[in-house]
């Protein structure tokens, strides 16, 4: 099952997800990174079904693309979240997507920003927040630790407290993981796990 | 489980002298799971109309951007605020075009009309309106509400008592109720000002 977890800090989103990719009770590889970059600032963590996640994703990749071909203005972290809540909330009666999904991304006016959004299009603006059984572990975790201004150095410590928990307590837990920072440079690993 | 309480919600509008109050719960949660803490369920439409929405949030969203869209264009056109009696109406009417396929919320609509009299209706998810005098509430623990709404309230109050009522039994209608509460926020909305408050409550 996909783990990924985001954390709001003071000027930087971070996210976290596990790095396998697996089919039933095969490992395919352990070095899958499925934090995918929707621009310089943006990015998607997208867990579910195996053809609707990479499916949907690229479907929005390419629109917020085309957005930004065609107006010559990339869209804001809100606008990208609401844009996907509308395209997932128009599948919901005829074809659902079954992804949920974080959205972390940078802007120079609203700052660091993270949306949780589930499968049947639920859209919010989140602090700490995550999808997957390892999430069940980390929020209370996250809620006891967070505060507005937090560091990339706390948030890392966050992070690893976090998938310690889950390592310990997830029958099924992912041996790897990978951090990653959204902040006003863009997107960069922090860290291998 | 329902699919009405998969996200949960409490909301409860009360009517008092030439005022109305709406609040609702602020938990956000996935069945049992608890996600923020920080999410209200009334939306204002304008100044003097406030719309509760209980239910699947994914439904409440789409409903209430849907509404707006319709408020936009009919102050485009009337070139003034839709009376909370007619937005009462098309909610309704919007229900229930989708009878058969319908979203999954159950609204709660509060406000004063033009001359000043409070307005309170609710619908199911179909849109069968009832409109009422002294309160109208929707939410995962109705009963609960019913409960304290029946006993508390009284007629003509004025602003304070009356945020006080809707607060009481707005939390202690929540204390019993898994699926909603962690916190209440309040709107009164008297002919001249809404006063929004926000309320710490047992956060469980």
């Amino acid at each position: 099952m996909d783990f990924f977890v985001g954390i709001k800090g003071k000027d930087f989103v971070m996210v976290c997800s596990d790095t396998s990719a697996s089919h039933s009770i095969i490992s395919i590889k352990q070095d899958e990174d499925k934090i995918v970059p929707i621009d310089s600032h943006k990015v998607f963590c997208i867990a579910g079904e195996a053809g609707d996640r990479v499916n949907f994703s690229e479907y929005i990749i390419a629109n917020i693309k085309l957005y930004a071909l065609r107006n010559g203005t990339e869209l804001n972290t809100k606008s990208v979240a609401n844009y996907t809540r509308g395209e997932l909330a128009t599948a919901l009666r005829s074809s659902p997507y079954h992804c949920n999904l974080l959205l972390a991304g940078y802007d120079k006016e609203a700052g660091a920003s993270l949306y949780w959004m589930d499968y049947l299009a639920t859209l919010n603006k989140i602090n700490t927040g995550g999808t997957g059984y390892g999430s069940y572990f980390c929020l209370s975790l996250f809620d006891k630790m967070w505060h507005p201004n937090l560091t990339v150095d706390e948030g890392v410590a966050m992070m690893e407290a976090g998938i310690a928990e889950v390592k310990k307590r997830l029958v099924v837990a992912p041996p790897h993981y990978i951090i990653k920072v959204v902040d006003k440079d863009g997107v960069r690993v922090v860290k291998n796990i | 489980m329902s699919i009405f309480s998969y996200n949960g919600a409490a909301i409860v509008a009360m009517a008092g002298k030439e005022c109305v109050a709406i609040g609702s719960d602020l938990r956000f949660g996935v069945q049992l799971q608890t996600m923020t803490c920080d999410t209200p369920k009334v939306y204002k439409i304008h100044d003097k109309l406030y719309l509760g929405l209980s239910g699947l949030q994914t439904d409440a969203t789409t409903l209430h951007q849907k509404l707006m869209f319709r408020h936009n264009l009919y102050k485009l056109r009337e070139e003034r605020d839709m009376k909370p009696s007619t937005f009462g109406n098309m909610l309704s009417n919007a229900l229930y075009e989708r009878r058969f396929g319908p979203y999954f919320a159950a609204p709660v609509v509060a406000g004063l009309e033009p001359d000043g009299t409070p307005f309170l209706c609710g619908m199911d998810t179909i849109g069968a309106i009832e409109s009422s005098k002294d309160f109208m509430l929707t939410g995962t623990s109705p009963e609960s509400l019913y409960g304290m709404c029946e006993s508390m309230w009284r007629p003509d109050m004025d602003p304070d008592e009356l945020f006080e009522t809707v607060a009481q039994c707005l939390m202690s209608g929540c204390d019993r109720d898994a699926l909603a509460g962690w916190g209440a926020i309040i709107h009164v909305i008297t002919k001249d000002q809404v006063i929004t408050r926000t309320l710490k409550t047992r956060m469980d």
